[in-house]
């Protein structure tokens, strides 16, 4: 097998499209491991807990195979996204991952990223947060997320997840970008799921992380952390100090949307879309996605014609494209596996007469959602709105 | 589409052996897709896995709710309800299979026959444990027993491609072991045998033999 410097840099382009790929039969923590391998990572740290402690064992693997220049267990997720942080503000290419308590543990530290332009890439495989306790897959974490300045992807399956990867770090390392984006998966559901995958070639890796291209400041030991590179504007209290700080956080949502154009560089459309002229549409993310579409196959065989809209892009959300998307449609299911409906909430605030949403399926507490249940939503279900 | 549910107890390779299955069936020319479910990982806790097969894309994922096939790997499943599913044979579809690990027939209530019997499901007993104690020397092969009686009984996969599969989990280049726990049994296994190759030796006895005697059964 090639080592590190066996590998020729090549692009983002490159890799993800014109590269040569083999087909792998691999889980969904695999896929992260062969996506890091490739991705030219040099500060990795990991906090195991289920569905995710694969994933982060995986890359250590790599870091002991000389793919990953540093590598440590944190002390939890606070410090580890904490430790994250002072690797990329010290300009690192980083990569971490994390799910449910996990997130939420480490929460105060996603808009701290966001706020200070921070390329971060991070895998999240959301998984249950509420008690009594469960590990099995839920996405109600994303719901958290939503407005925390990070970007957010959400891969349906195992190749979602490792081209989502790869294209990340070219997306958040443009200096007109410049802030996180979570990739995230449905933790079991795809984490560890073995399905085929098809995987770049083992002798290329991406073009290291360029950080005089940041449009703050790196930190080192001349510049050092605080008074130079981040001026604290809640030291001083003043008309100047708040009119900084609501104008930088409005060049964080500005950041994202100057993302817009590279993640569909690379992405494609943020939505795609199935039979879009069906007057039913199912709206979907992550795994409920494929669920979605083995219950539009069932509702075929039944003489029901049903579109599906696969949301990949969260944040920024593609409010133009799913408004158009379902300009036309008359019921509107969206499937998710959380209790809260974040994306309802989403396509509701989105779209005009929301009436014609048909909140759920929802499943939620670790479950599968049987394709069997959208079918009887599909036909049954009753538009009310959110 | 096949759908086999695997119903089992930690630390019997319930998740290793459908690994197994959906890398056989990948290499017979199959999609396939592998995934388990199970709480905090810990020996003798319930434990399942699934894995779909088919010629077409396969999209469904999470637990099976509507099974052709269901491998049971310990009468507890049963009889003591170590189960995430109750009955152990909810949602089996019409002309299913049922394989169960036991050295005895286990005798089930007359409601759960008559359902069994309107489905036209046939259910197998096979000594699995018994098997891999005394072709391979270690329980712990149960699960490998398993695979046999399944080919024996059904022809899901080519015995050759299980063969292969079988190779590439414990003795591929890439093989990741997903859990300490994992680990640690894999461990206990190898040090039965001074070589990899004797261990995928034993465990090639086994599948033979267990492919045999459940074709024996079918008789």
């Amino acid at each position: 097998m090639p080592s590190y410097n066996d590998l020729k840099e090549v692009s983002t382009e490159y890799m993800l499209f014109k590269a040569k790929r083999e087909e792998q039969f691999i889980t969904g923590s695999e896929a992260v491991r062969e996506a890091v391998r490739r991705a030219n990572i040099e500060v990795a740290i990991s906090y195991p807990i289920t569905p995710q402690s694969e994933s982060m064992h995986l890359v250590g693997d790599l870091y002991a195979e000389g793919f990953v220049k540093e590598y440590f267990r944190g002390e939890n997720e606070f410090a580890v996204m904490s430790e994250i942080a002072g690797a990329a503000m010290g300009g690192a290419r980083t990569f971490t991952a994390t799910c449910g308590p996990g997130t939420l543990r480490a929460f105060e530290n996603f808009p701290m990223w966001a706020g200070a332009r921070l390329p971060i890439v991070m895998a999240f495989m959301p998984r249950g947060v509420n008690s009594p306790l469960t590990i099995q897959p839920d996405t109600i974490e994303m719901g958290f997320l939503l407005d925390t300045g990070i970007m957010m992807l959400h891969a349906e399956n195992a190749q979602d997840l490792y081209d989502m990867l790869l294209m990340s770090f070219d997306i958040v390392e443009q200096t007109s970008v410049h802030i996180p984006i979570g990739v995230f998966i449905d933790g079991f559901f795809v984490t560890h799921t073995r399905q085929k995958v098809h995987i770049v070639t083992e002798d290329v890796r991406l073009k290291p992380y360029n950080p005089s291209l940041s449009p703050v400041p790196i930190m080192d030991m001349e510049t050092p952390p605080f008074r130079c590179m981040r001026d604290p504007f809640v030291m001083k209290s003043n008309y100047i100090s708040y009119a900084a700080h609501a104008s930088w956080q409005q060049e964080i949502m500005a950041s994202a949307q100057r993302a817009k154009r590279h993640i569909k560089k690379y992405l494609g459309n943020f939505i795609e879309q199935e039979n879009p002229s069906a007057p039913i549409q199912i709206v979907a993310s992550g795994t409920a996605v494929s669920q979605s579409r083995e219950a539009i196959k069932m509702l075929k065989e039944d003489g029901i014609s049903a579109g599906l809209v696969k949301v990949k892009l969260i944040r920024p959300f593609p409010t133009k494209e799913i408004k158009n998307a379902l300009s036309k449609t008359e019921k509107i299911i969206i499937p998710e596996f959380n209790r809260t409906g974040w994306l309802a909430r989403e396509i509701a605030s989105t779209i005009p007469n929301n009436d014609r949403i048909v909140p759920g399926p929802r499943v939620y507490g670790g479950m599968t959602m049987p394709p069997e249940v959208i079918v009887e939503v599909v036909k049954n279900g009753t538009p009310i709105g959110i | 589409m096949q759908s086999i549910r695997m119903s089992g107890l930690g630390g019997q390779g319930v998740v290793t052996a459908a690994h197994i299955l959906g890398g056989a069936a990948v290499k017979d020319g199959k999609n396939a897709t592998v995934n388990p479910f199970f709480g905090a990982e810990k020996r003798l806790a319930p434990a399942e896995s699934y894995v779909r097969i088919s010629n077409d894309d396969i999209y469904d994922t999470g637990e099976i709710l509507y099974p052709n096939i269901i491998m049971i790997y310990h009468p507890d499943v049963i009889l003591m309800g170590k189960s995430y599913t109750m009955p152990f044979f909810a949602g089996i579809k019409k002309n299913g299979v049922i394989i169960v690990n036991s050295d005895r027939k286990i005798d089930f209530d007359k409601d759960d026959v008559e359902k069994l019997d309107a489905l036209n499901v046939k259910v197998y007993f096979i000594s699995a444990t018994e098997i891999a104690r005394e072709v391979g020397g270690t329980d712990l092969s149960t699960n490998i027993a398993m695979l046999g009686s399944l080919l024996g009984i059904t022809d899901i996969v080519s015995i050759q491609s299980m063969q292969k599969s079988l190779e590439e989990r414990f003795g591929g280049k890439s093989k990741f072991i997903a859990s300490g726990t994992t680990a640690a049994l894999d461990d206990a296994v190898k040090k039965q045998y001074d070589k990899i190759e004797k261990l995928i030796s034993a465990n090639t006895s086994i599948l033979n033999e267990s492919f045999n005697r459940a074709k024996s059964l079918l008789k």
